[in-house]
């Protein structure tokens, strides 16, 4: 019963999923969908951490504290853009975001 | 030998079901809280993977850090959610039927999936046994990915400068202290001296004039 890097990786495949599942859920609340975002990036921590760990090179983990980074400001960032267009708007629903007609 | 699988389980079970929670529970309060629990759990299987340093930096980072912000600007949004979940079910099977896609493809991938032989030769720098995970970690992150930290660190600087810009907003009606008119006055800018004529008092156009 030993814990092998397949485990590791099936947790990071269904939390990847979960996150997926997560945006198409919640496709009217954008902060749910940035959540979801945050554990698509867990997940993908994961899987760095584990190759790392089982192969054995710790260039993974160098590699895992750049996402986590990259992930803080991105929600630093979504999170400010949300705050400026819930001023604007008066709500956050992401349905109708089509100021620009795109 | 059981103990670590046990934790595992534990840990990883934890860690799925409260990320479940997180997108189907209705007030998004809940989901943080939710958030914090797969955080911290994923952390317990960082640290039962041996990478001790990042599974705290995960506590100190996103439990510390980004939750407190999500906590922050839902509690600072006046919005009503419930309205938000509207069409929560109509975009089940949409959902359900891209997730199943994705995790098919996903198993079908590791299913598939064996390790090259040569890999354990193309390691770049292997994870020394008599020192601790953050010294090994900091001894690479240092010399060989000092470049790679920088950077990072710049996407930091550049992600808080944004969000203030973002954000930051003057209003018309407040008033600021403004240092340099300040430094510019001069007593002959900021007083007047009227003889005022005895049992008249000041007139109010000098009185207007002089508040000016």
């Amino acid at each position: 019963m030993t814990i092998g890097l397949g485990h590791y990786l099936a947790v990071a495949a269904t939390l990847f999923t979960i996150g997926i599942l997560g945006i198409f859920l919640n496709r009217k609340n954008i902060i749910v969908i940035l959540m979801s975002i945050e554990l698509i990036l867990l997940a993908v921590n994961i899987n760095l951490v584990a190759f790392s760990t089982f192969l054995g090179d710790i260039v993974g983990q160098v590699f895992a504290l750049l996402v986590l980074t990259v992930a803080a400001a991105e929600a630093a960032i979504g999170l400010a853009v949300l705050v400026v267009y819930f001023r604007n708007r008066g709500s956050i629903a992401v349905e109708d975001v089509n100021l620009m007609k795109g | 030998m059981i103990l670590p699988a046990l934790f595992f389980y534990l840990f990883a079970g934890v860690c799925v079901a409260s990320a479940v929670m997180v997108i189907v529970s209705r007030n998004p309060v809940h989901s943080v809280l939710y958030l914090i629990l797969a955080f911290v759990n994923a952390s317990g299987l960082f640290v039962l993977m041996g990478a001790e340093f990042l599974g705290m930096m995960l506590i100190v980072v996103y439990v510390g850090a980004v939750a407190v912000l999500f906590l922050f600007v839902i509690m600072m949004l006046d919005v009503d959610f419930t309205e938000l979940r509207e069409g929560f079910i109509e975009y089940l099977p949409i959902g359900l039927v891209i997730g199943g896609i994705f995790l098919a493809e996903l198993l079908l991938v590791a299913g598939g999936w064996v390790m090259n032989p040569d890999t354990a030769k193309s390691i770049t720098a292997a994870i020394p046994a008599n020192l601790s995970n953050t010294e090994a970690l900091g001894l690479v992150l240092y010399t060989k990915y000092i470049h790679y930290f920088q950077i990072a660190g710049m996407v930091l600087l550049v992600a808080m400068i944004g969000a203030i810009v973002l954000t930051l907003r003057h209003k018309a009606k407040v008033k600021r202290q403004d240092i340099n008119v300040q430094n510019a006055r001069t007593p002959e800018l900021a007083m007047a001296v009227r003889k005022v004529a005895s049992g008249q008092g000041l007139q109010d156009t000098d009185a207007a004039e002089w508040v000016k």
